[in-house]
Formats: structure tokens, C-alpha cells, sequence
């Protein structure tokens, strides 16, 4: 269960956001990850782990939104761009060359977040962490 | 009054993973030491390679080796028959070694022995074909261990531990005549996914490729000694 693992440190990476605000009460709606198909990561088990891992933390309510970002490499023989596929172990369709270049698909990266620091927000939050 | 805000990070989903990584690198280079990560499904021999490789590789260098083991100790007591000193990392229900738990082995390693004395530390990573390609621990290389009675298809079923691999060992090839499994196959599976990689045949049991692979390790360590490039990042 590695999605754990990577939920740990995708918390880890959102205190730490957290701790550099202005305004410490700010309430985080989503948190946009960019997840590439060459990664071993599953979108829905890290969207679950999430939503498990944040219940009664400052994160609660929030929503994981994942892009996820196409398997992409480039043959160096011709330097098309091709989707590598297990089938054609990985090589380029247009001149059967192995795996050179990746262009994508092994992205893991926290794109964005969406949040509000209003005054009703900041009060919710509070309440959030005075009740738990 | 609402006002959403949208703050962009661009972090790397594995940052406090790879902050840790790059921690233990360091220490590795004021070690002056070679760090390789061993990595493989579970049975595909990490264990029976270092109990094979272990001794021969202690006569030229000074080795340790870091176990990595869901719950057991029993890896690490076959290899402290072999007089190496050994430090179990028993990772409970976590299905691969992270940066901090190899962190964690380091301070162990540092109460029985200084590093700096070391040439060589091998960390044996827990078996499993997915997730330790994920998750750097501050190694110089990453080795990948195939067993030739896993079958041809397991680099094209696990595409991203043989493409992180710098080198690839088909293990068991004495094997070979009593299985209808096809070592070009494998091979050129592991070749299609990483080009770069390579791939030398070994048995632990008859010693076959056994040079082969101490030859890569004494290449890599002369070529640490060169200026070292930057930990991967992607």
C-alpha cells in the first residue's frame, strides 16, 4: 500500500504550505496533483487514502483532484512521439526502437491548491480543531 | 465574505521522501562509500546473491549491508553467518524501504561501526516489484534483481523497476535447462524498457556471472570517485 506512504508525504508537503501562510486558519478546498501513467501510483486509491488520512485534521472536508498526465516517449531513430505500450514491449510502433526518451507520464507533482482565508472560514477551522 | 485562492506549489508529490533521500546521499559522500539499493521480487534471490557475493566482494572491500524485511529477521541472520555486519530494517506492514527508515538503519549502522571506514553499503530492499522504483533512499545505483523463473513478461508487467534499474541481474540461470523460458526474451524485455540498462546473467548456486557482477561493482566504485551527478529527481 504505497499510496499510503505517498499520502504521508503529500501531508508532510502540506503543513509545511500550511506553516508559511499569512493566515494559519486558512481552509484548503482542493489539493490538484498531477499523476503520470508511468508512475505506480493509482488515482483512486490515493484519492481514498486521503480521505481517509485528513478525517479531523486541519484538511478535512477537502477535496484530492488528480490529472492524470499520458505515458509519452520519443523514438531517437525518428523522433516521433508514441504511447508505449506493454504489448509492443515499450519500443516505438514507427521503427521498433526501445525505450529512449520519456516525455511524460512520470509525473508525481502537487500542482495547485485552492483555498480561502476568509473570516468565516478561518472561524470554521477553528471550531474544526477546538472539537476534535 | 469568500475569497478562493489558488496557490501554486509545483512540489514533487515525494519531496519529504526525496529531502531524506538526499539527506542519506550526503552522508554516503562524506562516507566516501557506494551506496547500491537491491531490488526484486520476493524469492528472486537478494539473499542468496549477498551470501554468494559477500565474501568474495570482503576480500577487496570493507561491506555492510542494511536488510530490509516486512516483519523477520531471517535475511538478516543468514547474512550475519557470512561475518558482514548487517542491520535489520524491519518495515512492518510497509511494502518498501523509504528514505527515513534507511535514515533510521544509518544510526544503527553508526553505533556499531564508523562508515567512513566502509567502500561498500548494500541495502537489500523488501521484495516487491512495484513500489521500492518509487521511493529513492539516497542510493548511487539501483540494482534489480530478475529471477529466470519469474518469466519473460515481468519487465513488461513491471515497467518502471526495470526502467529505474542501472543494472539488471537475471538470477537462477542454472536453472535454465529445466524451464521453457527464453533468456533472450528477458533480455530483450529488459532492453525494449531500458536501453540503458545492464544486464548480466548470474547464479548464485554454481557462481556463473558472479565476476561479471563484481566487476560492475568495482566499476561503479571507481567511477564514484569521479565527480558524482545529481540524485534523479523525475
Amino acid at each position: 500500500m504505497h499510496e499510503v506512504d505517498m499520502t504521508k508525504c503529500l501531508l508532510i508537503s502540506l503543513n509545511e504550505w500550511r506553516d508559511r501562510q499569512a493566515q494559519p486558519t486558512a481552509m484548503v478546498e482542493t489539493v490538484h496533483l498531477d499523476v503520470g501513467r508511468f508512475t505506480c501510483v493509482e488515482p483512486n486509491q490515493l484519492v481514498t487514502t486521503y480521505n481517509a488520512a485528513v478525517q479531523g485534521s486541519w484538511l478535512d472536508g477537502s477535496e484530492l483532484t488528480i490529472t492524470e498526465i499520458p505515458f509519452v516517449g520519443r523514438c531517437v531513430a525518428c523522433n516521433a512521439s508514441y504511447n508505449p505500450v506493454p504489448e509492443s514491449a515499450y519500443r516505438s510502433p514507427c521503427c521498433d526502437h526501445p525505450l529512449k526518451e520519456i516525455v511524460s507520464g512520470r509525473e508525481l507533482r502537487i500542482r495547485s491548491i485552492d483555498y480561502r482565508t476568509d473570516a468565516r472560514a478561518a472561524l470554521e477551522s477553528g471550531q474544526i480543531q477546538r472539537t476534535r | 465574505m469568500h475569497m478562493p485562492l489558488e496557490d501554486t506549489l509545483d512540489l514533487n508529490l515525494l519531496t519529504a521522501n526525496q529531502h531524506q533521500a538526499e539527506h542519506n546521499h550526503q552522508h554516503f559522500q562524506g562516507w566516501d562509500l557506494l551506496c547500491l539499493n537491491l531490488m526484486s521480487s520476493p524469492g528472486a534471490g537478494k539473499t542468496a546473491l549477498l551470501e554468494r557475493s559477500l565474501p568474495a566482494l570482503a576480500a577487496d572491500l570493507r561491506v555492510a549491508v542494511l536488510e530490509g524485511d516486512m516483519t523477520t529477521l531471517l535475511d538478516a541472520e543468514r547474512l550475519e553467518a557470512v561475518s558482514i555486519p548487517v542491520v535489520p530494517i524491519t518495515t512492518g506492514r510497509s511494502c518498501h524501504l523509504d528514505a527515513a527508515m534507511v535514515s533510521g538503519g544509518l544510526k544503527l549502522l553508526e553505533q556499531r561501526l564508523d562508515p567512513s571506514g566502509l567502500d561498500l553499503l548494500l541495502v537489500e530492499n523488501v521484495g516487491n516489484l512495484v513500489c521500492p522504483a518509487e521511493f529513492e533512499v539516497g542510493e548511487h545505483h539501483k540494482v534489480a534483481l530478475l529471477s529466470v523463473t519469474e518469466g519473460d513478461d515481468k519487465p513488461l508487467k513491471y515497467p518502471l523497476m526495470f526502467r529505474q534499474a542501472d543494472v539488471v541481474l537475471i538470477t537462477k540461470v542454472d536453472l535454465l535447462p529445466h524451464l521453457p523460458v527464453d533468456l533472450a526474451a528477458i533480455r530483450r524485455n529488459i532492453l525494449s524498457i531500458n536501453p540503458n540498462a545492464t544486464v548480466i546473467e548470474v547464479s548464485a548456486l554454481t557462481g556463473e556471472g558472479i565476476h561479471s557482477w563484481h566487476h560492475w561493482v568495482q566499476q561503479a566504485l571507481a567511477a564514484r570517485k569521479q565527480p558524482v551527478p545529481a540524485l534523479a529527481t523525475a
